[in-house]
């Protein structure tokens, strides 16, 4: 099976559409003939032209709330956000008019458009470049958000998010963009609102998403080899919907859940996902369900304190291992 | 600075030219249908006690919506703001659909999850009322760009207010309209005031909202709401350059609401001097003004427009029945229309979870 980045599988995924449907538009800063700030749509303009993939200018409120309006007349926009922070800027759009326009027209406007663009902090660009804006988006109904871990995960979650008739926020992970993992050639999709167990495990669940899986298989890979114990890491990919049963399946079947995230604790994905485990599998919990996240401050820029700040490996583990 | 467009033709412009009586009785029923309907759900407010949220009423501005909509043909596409009503109602919106959103029942537009600022009829080309001020202005330009891509000949009507010209979502849409030759048409509805604070004291340059459009390359005019063949020519001039050049254009049409800015305006008789009001609805009121230019031009009798008058009450009367009589909607229905996909109840739907309860 050919082995290609995250980033390439992210373009594959964009290039398939393109190919096949011709409702499907790329709109973006930068994403033309730049080739995009993170080079997610290399080669696109050039390959399918001015009316498929359009430079826009810096004014996220205009283009996204474009790619609103566009979806309302049939086509399926794709709309690269250069950082997942600029959607601040854009908050009435993403939230008011992508996450509410369907419900306040009584289920008469359909918006089949993607969202897209680099989440998430770790690259030293300061706090306004590495927000994780998921839980704050996921918490809005009418919105779906998945957060691809894997290059196989990015390509076929991407290819569903935009055949989908309702908006998709797809937060990509800038640190994941250069990793490479195996992808098949022949096409296929993945379902929205299914978790993957990435590695199988009988003695706690680290439950994750985006970003936070990688460390959490490789915080599983220490517990194996240093402490003879075994992780089961679930990787929800989709935050909404989200895979209810995978977390509680695993939950029953290890009795203990550490829950990795990279977003700053308070009122974040996984609080979501502890209150669930509380709610609905209490009895089957051997010990208290924790966390691990980015500490609660703004990101820092320091190098060597955001490798700190995000959830590392060993600190999954010490949580682990205060749990057994 | 002046006006690029001179379209001093009026009553003699090629698109007013050929008007049959019919057509002028038309509008007239038409802005009648719109006071009426908002008369109506006004009463309905202060004593049913069943209309809740915002209502604001368009009353004193009929001769906009009615006289810019009246031009739209099959592929030209509306979407406004938040004060709605008159665009909803000659879009073709059934008073029954309205009255009953209002009263928030499962026979509304939007069946009772939209209320009065969000009636919706895109098969009508209407594109919805929108709640935050300026919001719609880039949505306008989505749907110009989608019947672009499509290579249909048509545009975007994208209505708003004179505060909303202040928002940066709309200066943002200007530059891209202009950039990206959209046939996007804003419709600046300048009634004086947002909320409560004069365009004096919220606009920087407050004699010529529409003037700033020349920053951007956009062509724009002024218009008189007082006339509808000034709105009606000087729009289609604005819907030919969108057909034929796909370019943009601002109208600022001048226009005065009669009542507060919303029902709930605690303030309503604060920041206007009453004599202004009155000033307004007897000299400049739009319906009064057309009524009389037909029946000078003797296409009208007094007793026809009696009976205009006195059917549009009767429809809004009706209105109101059919919104008390109809069911409010079943809570289960609290969770239906949010995702597509749980309405059609696709794969993923069945495994991933879409709501959460506490
Ligand atoms: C972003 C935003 N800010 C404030 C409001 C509250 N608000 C609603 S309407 C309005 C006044 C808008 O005036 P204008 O655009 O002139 O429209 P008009 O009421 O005159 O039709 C305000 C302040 C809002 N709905 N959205």
């Amino acid at each position: 099976m050919p082995v290609i980045t995250y980033r390439k599988a992210l373009n594959d995924a964009l290039a398939e559409e393109l190919t096949r449907d011709e409702n499907v538009v790329i709109l973006g800063e930068e994403v033309a003939q730049y080739n995009g700030a993170y080079k997610v749509t290399e080669g696109l303009w050039k390959r399918f032209g001015d009316k498929r993939v359009w430079d826009t200018p810096i004014s996220e409120a205009a283009f996204v709330g474009l790619g609103v309006g566009a979806s309302m007349m049939g086509l399926r926009p794709v709309v690269e956000l250069m950082f997942w922070s600029f959607a601040f800027v854009a908050y009435d759009q993403v939230v008011n008019n992508a996450g509410c326009i369907r419900y306040m027209s009584g289920g008469l406007v359909n918006l089949p458009m993607v969202i897209r663009g680099p989440a998430n902090g770790g690259t030293n660009v300061g706090a306004t470049h590495s927000h994780t804006p998921e839980s704050i988006l996921a918490h809005n109904p009418g919105i779906k958000v998945v957060c691809p871990a894997t290059a196989y995960d990015a390509k076929g979650l991407m290819k569903t998010a935009i055949r989908d008739d309702d908006p998709v926020f797809v937060m990509e992970n800038t640190l994941l963009y250069g990793e490479t993992w195996e992808v098949p050639e022949e096409e296929y999709l993945i379902p929205l609102g299914v978790a993957d167990v990435k590695r199988e495990g009988a003695d706690v669940s680290l439950i994750a998403h985006g970003r936070a899986t990688i460390t959490s298989l490789k915080a599983a890979e220490l517990l194996a080899q240093e402490h003879n114990i075994h992780a089961e890491v679930v990787d929800l990919r989709s935050i909404r919907p989200l895979d209810e049963d995978a977390i509680l399946r695993s939950v029953r079947k290890t009795h203990r859940a550490v829950l990795v995230d990279e977003n700053k604790p308070f009122c974040a994905v996984s609080a979501q996902i502890a209150t669930i485990i509380q709610q609905k599998a209490f009895d089957d919990l051997d010990a208290p369900v924790l966390r691990v996240c980015s500490l609660d401050a703004p990101a820092i820029y320091s190098p060597r304190l955001e490798k700190l700040q995000l959830p590392t490996p060993e600190r999954v583990v010490e949580k682990v291992l205060s749990l057994v | 600075m002046e006006a690029l467009l001179e379209t001093k033709t009026l009553a003699a412009a090629k698109i007013n030219h050929g008007l049959t009586a019919e057509k002028k009785i038309h509008f007239l029923r038409q802005m009648l249908r719109i006071r009426r309907f908002e008369q109506t759900a006004l009463k309905q407010y202060q004593t049913s006690g069943q209309i809740g949220g915002f209502l604001h009423l368009y009353s004193g501005q009929e001769s906009v919506a009615v006289g810019t909509l009246s031009l739209c043909g099959e592929n030209d596409h509306v979407i406004a703001g938040y004060r709605m009503h008159g665009h909803a109602l000659t879009a073709g919106m059934s008073m029954n659909e309205c009255m009953a959103e209002l009263f928030g029942r499962a026979t509304g537009c939007s069946k009772g999850k939209g209320g009065s600022m969000h009636f919706f009829a895109p098969d009508k080309n209407f594109w919805g009322g929108h709640g935050i001020v300026g919001g719609q202005t880039p949505l306008g330009l989505g749907l110009a760009f989608g019947l672009k891509y499509k290579g249909l000949k048509g545009c975007c009507l994208c209505f708003l207010g004179d505060g909303a010209v202040n928002q940066g979502a709309y200066h943002e849409s200007l530059n891209l309209a202009a950039l990206w030759d959209l046939p996007v048409i804003y419709i600046i509805e300048n009634n004086q005031y947002s909320m409560g604070t004069s365009l004096e004291r919220s606009s920087a340059f407050s004699k010529c909202l529409a003037a700033r459009a020349e920053a951007y390359d956009i062509v724009w005019d002024h218009v008189s709401g007082e006339d509808l063949y000034e709105v009606r020519a000087k729009t289609w001039t604005a819907i030919q350059r969108a057909h034929t050049e796909s370019r943009p254009t601002v109208l600022e049409i001048a226009t005065y609401r009669y009542f507060g800015h919303s029902v709930s305006d605690a303030n309503a008789k604060k920041y206007r001097r009453p004599e202004e009001i009155e000033k307004y609805r007897t000299l400049h009121d739009p319906i009064q003004l057309w009524q009389k230019r037909l029946l000078e031009e003797e296409v009208l009798t007094e007793a026809q427009a009696t009976e205009l008058d006195a059917a549009a009450a009767a429809e809004a009367e009706e209105a109101v029945r059919f919104a008390k009589e109809s069911p409010i909607p079943n809570p289960a229905d609290i969770f239906s229309d949010v995702y597509s996909e749980v309405d059609r109840q696709t794969a993923a739907g069945q495994t991933g979870k879409f709501f959460f309860n506490d």
